[in-house]
């Protein structure tokens, strides 16, 4: 069996989990939860793209995050835009905002950048805030119209499910795609050695760029079907705890797994269920987290996995 | 193929090179030596384009080339290999070749995510045209391997198949056997005679003497930045002013 063929095959199975995952869940509120995780993935997904393969963080992606459920919130409750129409105008918006500062913003190398992305999502929450008349200020905005589809309105639990299902279900697979391409290859040899990449031709300063927007695009689309679901959106959702809280998706799961971004999601996403007890220490708890995975599995969860099958392996062969 | 003139190089106060020129016929094997803190990475880093130079100027074939980055010199066919091997440790040995394929293909991030039909087609060709590189270099039976984990030595044969990759029209190979034990030394040595004869023009920084007066047709000599001599492997070893410099009599 080639690796194409197994990726084909590992795909198909998670399709057919998601899809029967309602069915085990009817009536529980679980599903609702689920929701958030396929938002969650695919803005994990999304963030990946940029550093677990390019290797170019971002603190500030609930910004674009965010973005994108205000330009859709803004154009459906203020302008009577159709929902659809205004999913693409803020994926299109977002897309031109990340090009234009990526320029600048991604010529900066490490910390520099963490700091500059980070500052990027602060100035935008500041603006989500004080935009009162737009946005509503910090006391948010409510009656975002639902999505619909001929007669099909997407307002409950299940409908939801599978329409953010099927968004993040095909942002994996154009990712999964992706890795193993001309330009997912280019991307990992940027991590890996930039001086080595741009020797082998590769345009590092526009790769990066054009990643970056690919990245924030996403995420933006995951705000629109964030805003047209929820119907009501804050700005406290779109702050720097939720920026980080993706990075730690993304480390949890492994760096560069398309898979292990749904891991970090799921378990980040559902963590605070099971945790009610301890919640105004969420933080805490995420921060923990992410030194012990960093210290201990650096590889992230798909990693560890990966490693640990190796073991048994090398175990039983010997 | 390639002429560096007048190539002058400060760096704060430090003069690194000064007024350097020589030129490379095509299909030869010239070796750039000298002893430590010559300038010779240095001159090797202005010609690929990482560093720029404060006076003079680079050409390849007929093209000035100065201060042109290095993306864009691997499509007019330059290419480098570096003293410390810089691999894509994370990717396999197969990948790494597949990267050098870069410039010899053009999916974009669309066509790359949503596998069109020539993106699929085009990736059987990196990948079958990367296999034929590292049958060249004699590391096939490596490909699945992931690159941190090779040997040294391997990882030296692999970085000149990925350079080899892009198709260049010169090489560039920066102290090729620095590392290798003297086994690897002959293979590269005949590695280095099998490129010439593939038509590639080949530019060495090398300390390895022996294998310098082995494989090279031209000898170039810097000493503490500046050019001292050039010649036949012949020529520069009966060269007073060479052994002197060499034997550190200032």
């Amino acid at each position: 069996m080639t690796k194409a063929q197994r990726d084909i095959i590992i795909f198909a199975a998670f399709c057919l989990a998601v899809l029967a995952t309602p069915l085990l869940l009817q009536g529980n509120y679980l599903l609702n939860v689920f929701v958030f995780i396929g938002i969650n993935t695919m803005l994990a997904v999304a963030l990946n793209l940029l550093l677990g393969f390019a290797g170019q963080i971002s603190l500030g992606h609930a910004a674009f995050f965010g973005l994108g459920a205000y330009i859709s919130g803004i154009l459906t409750t203020r302008y009577a835009i159709e929902p659809w129409m205004a999913m693409v105008a803020a994926a299109l918006c977002v897309g031109v905002i990340a090009f234009i500062i990526g320029f600048p913003i991604l010529k900066l190398k490490g910390h520099y950048l963490a700091m500059a992305t980070l500052g990027f999502g602060i100035i935008v929450y500041i603006i989500f805030n004080e935009t009162v008349d737009w946005t509503g200020g910090p006391s948010g905005m409510s009656g975002i119209p639902n999505l619909a589809l001929g007669p099909l309105i997407f307002d409950s639990d299940m409908t939801n499910y599978y329409l953010i299902w099927v968004f993040t279900l095909l942002t994996m697979l154009l990712s999964i795609n992706l890795a193993d391409s001309r330009i997912g290859r280019a991307l990992r040899a940027i991590h890996d050695s930039e001086v080595a990449a741009r020797v082998m031709g590769v345009n590092v300063r526009l790769l990066k760029v054009q990643i970056f927007t690919v990245s924030a695009l996403i995420s933006a689309l995951a705000g629109s079907l964030y805003a047209h679901t929820m119907t009501f959106i804050a700005p406290a959702s779109f702050g720097f705890n939720f920026s980080v809280e993706l990075v730690t998706m993304v480390i949890i799961g492994g760096l560069g797994s398309i898979y292990g971004s749904f891991l970090g999601a799921a378990i980040l996403t559902l963590l605070p269920e099971f945790l009610r007890v301890f919640h105004d220490f969420d933080i805490i708890i995420y921060g923990l987290l992410l030194i012990v995975m960093t210290m201990f599995m650096p590889g992230g969860l798909i990693g560890g996995f990966e490693a640990l099958a190796a073991a048994i392996k090398r175990r039983k062969e010997a | 193929m390639l002429s560096l003139t007048k190539i002058t190089k400060k760096f704060g106060g430090v003069t690194a090179l000064e007024d350097v020129s020589f030129n490379v016929e095509g299909c030869t094997i010239t070796g750039v030596i000298g002893p430590n803190g010559a300038g010779k990475t240095t001159l090797f880093n202005i010609a690929t384009g990482l560093y720029g130079q404060d006076a003079g100027n680079v050409y390849l074939g007929e093209q000035n080339v100065s201060r042109m980055p290095p993306e864009r010199l691997v499509c007019l066919g330059m290419v480098r290999t570096f003293q410390n091997v810089e691999l894509f440790g994370h990717m396999t040995v197969l990948e790494n070749v597949m990267v050098g394929l870069h410039t010899k293909s053009k999916s974009g991030i669309f066509s790359c995510a949503f596998k069109l039909p020539g993106q699929r087609r085009e990736e059987k060709t990196i990948r079958s045209r990367a296999l034929k590189w590292l049958e060249y270099t004699g590391i096939a039976d490596l490909a699945e391997i992931t690159a941190e984990n090779l040997p040294f030595g391997k990882g030296r044969l692999l970085e000149i198949a990925r350079a080899l990759a892009s198709e260049p029209r010169i090489i560039l190979m920066d102290e090729p056997a620095a590392g290798l034990n003297s086994r690897e030394t002959m293979s590269l040595a005949e590695l280095i005679k099998k490129i010439k004869g593939s038509g590639i023009t080949v530019v060495l920084v090398e300390h390895d003497m022996e294998l310098v007066m082995d494989v090279c047709d031209t000898v170039v000599v810097l000493n503490l930045g500046r050019k001292l001599a050039e010649g036949t492997p012949r020529e520069i070893q009966e060269n007073p002013e060479v052994i002197a410099a060499y034997l550190g009599d200032g």
